[in-house]
């Protein structure tokens, strides 16, 4: 197999390092070439046109415009329409409900003896259908968090695929989640000054389990923590993963960044952060990455006062890793406006006084930003040599709401492109009944 | 209008007449008698007035007049409040007005959201601030939503700026089967919520289906707990109506009752009915209900089944109020698809984009989008133009303001929207809004953007600045 290396796109360098370790491997499949492309890669770079992207044994080979069709590729003509890579939620709580009004399908919290150990990996349901709609619809991958109901620790967040198969798990246990803003005071009694003081001792009695597990006493009066919960912080007081930490004011902002001087492993990661952009010097010295809603511009709590559509953008040009997620809204259903809340950040540019992205950062917050702050940029997020192989195909400018995925690959494996919502868009096509009732028509 | 002509107008209504009938209060009209008492029929009367604006020309857009016209290099005039000219580049333009250079823009009629709970759940969204449902009984029409709005709640200044919302309709919420009577405002800025309200427009009467009902009282040990028990509750409940109606138009001595007055105001199609329903076999026993009872309803809201029975709904005449792409959050919700706009709209039945929401009501042109793109993609062609009518004449029209507003035509109040792109994109964004002829958001002027009290001062100061 020969191939060009990308040119101007970028990313040769490993690019040959790379087609030596495919060579080597096992090939899955016949390697797919995506050509004629308008083509972005969600480095933050803009798209081109004419792109072409290879993807073989589930990886991305190469991207860009001028490179060679590898010999014996399956070619896929997408002249007139435009790839991109899979679509990263930064923040979902997708496969943790099925209608999530309905308490028995809904996994996402629970009033539970435990806490910080609740592990949200095995109560993912691949076959959830919202799993399927947000695939149509473009994304590929998710960072899935439980919701916090038993004190201010939620539990263990997972990065997920969003493949059709049994298999969702690209990351168990990716981060810790913690309510640190009005819902963190709510559950630490009623106060923040109470919140910040449980954080800190339950984070003191983790590290008291790590010196001495034997003979920690989760029972004993002042036990803040079971045993169960204490050993689950302790890879977060080491920073062995990340904390996501829930808070949306400046002022609880800055509170979170300082927990560092006491436990300075910490990997924080703010999501929310409405008010980030009041902070955003002090959020990108600390290097910690942001994910937030996008378009959260009311102040629709006293916590979110300082609330403007011009966020992101203000925190981007501070220098801030910022994603976005589905702080707001129907976060287990509705992944798919991510493609919205970009396009809504490029509409920004042309409104005086507001500040903006361009198009190749707005996808980059909804493609190889998250999964940076998951730890997983080397591995996905975007359609650069060596990456998983997410891709999708659109029929048209996919931050504009008139345009639709017409393929998607998950790690190289083709994806349906069916779901109930198109079962039932066919059936009532007409809503006039044949010879037999609707139920007939399937 | 004697009881004849009123039996007539009911007949009328429910003749199945192409789109929803305005009903509006005739100011003629001799007031029918309301007890024993002399209370003015209209006691919270809108004092809205128009702010005035220079006489203005939109020069070289393409529009979208909102009843599915569209013209390119088009030409809008705007004096006294209303549109006084309309056509191509052939238009005549008076001499001493303001010309704007409209090339590569469009302009629209102002969004029309017929679903709103602005004013009533406020931002901060906090419990001193939550006015938007009665949920003390199932059976409230007594209330009326405009009593409980907030004409201070940042969210109006964020639809206009955003969304381009000239005008809108706040509903009470739906956790009760008579939810209450809604009002109709201006999204101008005002002191008090009479200064928003949209001069002599119809009265709406929410009612809702369905799970909030029977989960809201089923769970406090009453009735109803069922959809039975919901449609048993609203059956006895518009029996009590008819008599209350019959002697009321009769002239006869009774007991003022102000929920009963809702009612039988809706029995003679003064007052129209906005009942949110999302499935499709609930609304079939809805349209049976109001034939058992001779009334009229204008829109079902929130109906995501609607798809499934378009054809009923366009042999009734009604109107679905919907969303772009919502489904799921609840049971009721489970069959949402994208195609609900685009399937009900080439059955020939009405459609409307609605928001329920604070943040929607800033995007409802990218929601209709969506419900654009979807049709295209299975085959049902529609217009930019046509789509246009989801957000304007036809909310207008179920809302029985569409003589006044809801389209760009000669004599219709000036709500304008200039864009600075087409508006189906999701790059668009409003530059200008006028209403009734006043430039009340400018892009290009921070003066012409508006703060409401609760945001001076504060950090931040508001988005909209």
């Amino acid at each position: 197999m020969t191939m060009k290396l990308p040119l101007s796109r970028s990313v040769g360098g490993m690019a040959a390092a790379l087609l030596a370790m495919v060579a080597s491997m096992p090939s899955l499949a016949q390697p797919i070439a995506i050509t004629g492309a308008t083509l972005a890669i969600g480095d933050g770079s803009e798209p081109v046109r004419g792109g072409t992207v290879v993807i073989d044994a589930g990886k991305v080979v190469a991207a860009g415009a001028g490179i060679a069709v590898p010999a014996g590729a399956k070619v896929i003509d997408a002249a007139g329409k435009w790839v991109t890579p899979g679509l990263v939620s930064g923040f979902s709580r997708v496969g943790l409900a099925e209608v999530p009004a309905v308490t028995e399908t809904n996994d996402i919290s629970a009033n539970s003896p435990f806490s910080a150990a609740i592990d949200v990996a095995p109560a993912i349901n691949p076959l959830a259908n919202p799993i399927a709609i947000s695939r149509t619809g473009g994304v590929t991958r998710a960072v899935v968090a439980p919701a916090a109901a038993s004190g201010i620790f939620g539990g263990q967040g997972a990065v997920i695929d969003l493949g059709a198969d049994m298999s969702p798990i690209t990351k168990a246990r990716a981060f810790e989640y913690v309510e640190m803003g009005e819902a963190g005071a709510a559950e630490a009694g009623g106060s923040r000054a109470a919140m910040i003081l449980t954080f800190r001792m339950m984070l003191r009695q983790a590290q008291d389990y790590a010196k001495a597990p034997t003979s920690f006493d989760g029972n004993s009066k002042d036990a803040l923590l079971n045993r169960v919960d204490a050993e689950a912080l302790v890879p977060v007081v080491t920073g062995a993963i990340p904390l996501m930490v829930h808070v949306e004011s400046a002022r609880d902002i800055l509170t979170v960044l300082s927990l560092r001087q006491d436990f300075p492993a910490l990997r924080l990661i703010l999501a929310g952060a409405t008010e980030g952009w009041m902070v955003a010097p002090q959020i990108a010295a600390a290097k910690v990455p942001v994910i937030t809603a996008g378009l959260e511009d009311l102040p629709s709590a006293f916590e979110k006062l300082a609330a403007t559509q011009s966020n992101v953008g203000r925190m981007v040009k501070a220098g801030v890793s910022v994603s976005m997620g589905m702080l707001t809204g129907d976060d287990a259903l509705q992944l798919r406006v991510a493609t919205q809340q970009a396009g809504n950040m490029v509409a920004l540019t042309k409104v005086p006084g507001a500040t903006g992205l361009s198009w190749g950062q707005a996808l980059r917050t909804i493609t190889l930003a998250p999964a940076e702050a998951m730890g997983l940029g080397d591995r996905l997020g975007s359609l650069q040599p060596g990456k998983a192989g997410d891709v999708v195909i659109w029929d048209g400018d996919p931050l504009e709401m008139t345009s639709a995925p017409v393929a998607v690959w998950i790690d190289g494996v083709e994806q349906p492109m069916t779901d109930r919502q198109t079962r039932l868009r066919d059936r009532y096509a007409t809503p006039s009944e044949g010879s037999l009732p609707k139920a007939y028509e399937w | 209008m004697n009881k004849g002509g009123r039996l007539l107008l009911i007949a009328a209504l429910l003749a199945g007449t192409a789109g929803p009938v305005a009903a509006r209060k005739d100011k003629d009209e001799t007031p029918a008698s309301q007890g024993s008492s002399a209370e003015p029929e209209n006691p919270y009367p809108s004092t809205y007035r128009p702010y005035g604006g220079r006489p203005t020309v939109l020069r070289g857009a393409t529009i979208f007049d909102g009843e599915g016209g569209r013209i390119d290099n088009g030409v809008v005039f705007l004096s006294e409040g209303k549109v006084s000219a309309i056509g191509g580049p052939d238009t005549p333009i008076p001499a001493d007005v303001v010309v704007i250079d409209a090339q590569g823009k469009y302009v629209t009629p102002g969004v029309i959201d017929i679903h709103s709970h602005l004013g009533d759940y406020p931002s901060p969204s906090v419990e001193a601030l939550s006015d938007g449902n009665e949920a003390t009984s199932p059976v409230t029409p007594h209330v009326w939503a405009e009593h409980s709005v907030w004409p201070q709640d940042p969210g109006f200044s964020r639809a206009l700026a955003n969304g381009g919302v000239t005008t809108l309709q706040i509903l009470p919420g739906s956790a009760n089967l008579f939810g209450g009577r809604s009002v109709t405002l201006k999204n101008v800025p005002a002191r008090t919520m009479q200064g928003m309200k949209f001069p002599d427009a119809p009265q709406g009467l929410k009612m809702a289906c369905g799970e909030n009902p029977k989960r809201v009282y089923g769970s406090k040990g009453r009735e109803p707990s069922t959809r039975m028990g919901n449609m048993a509750v609203n059956r006895q409940t518009w029996i009590k109506a008819r008599e209350y109606q019959k002697k009321r138009a009769a002239g006869k001595e009774q007991t003022r009752d102000l929920g009963m007055e809702t009612l039988a105001d809706v029995l003679e199609g003064k007052i129209m009915v906005h009942n949110h329903c999302y499935r499709a076999d609930e609304m079939a026993n809805v349209i049976d209900m109001s034939k058992e009872f001779g009334y009229k309803v204008s829109t079902f809201h929130h109906a995501v089944e609607s798809y499934k029975i378009a054809d009923l709904l366009r042999e009734n005449g009604i109107c679905s109020a919907l969303w772009g792409d919502w489904y799921g959050f609840k049971m009721e919700a489970y069959d949402g698809i994208k195609e609900n706009i685009p399937l009900v709209h080439r059955a020939g039945a009405c459609a409307i984009i609605h928001s329920d929401d604070q943040d929607g009501i800033q995007r409802l042109n990218q929601e209709a989008a969506k419900a654009l793109g979807a049709g295209r993609r299975m085959g049902i062609d529609i217009s930019d133009a046509v789509a246009w009518t989801w957000l304007a004449i036809n909310p207008a029209r179920a809302m029985g303001i569409a003589d006044r507003t809801g389209s760009l035509k000669v004599g219709k109040m000036a709500d304008v929207v200039l864009w600075n792109g087409n508006p189906f994109s999701t790059y668009t964004r409003p530059e200008k809004v006028w209403i009734d002829g006043a430039l009340l958001y400018d892009a290009f002027d921070p003066k012409r953007r508006p703060v409401s009290d609760f945001e001076l001062g504060q950090i931040g100061a508001g988005d909209v600045k």
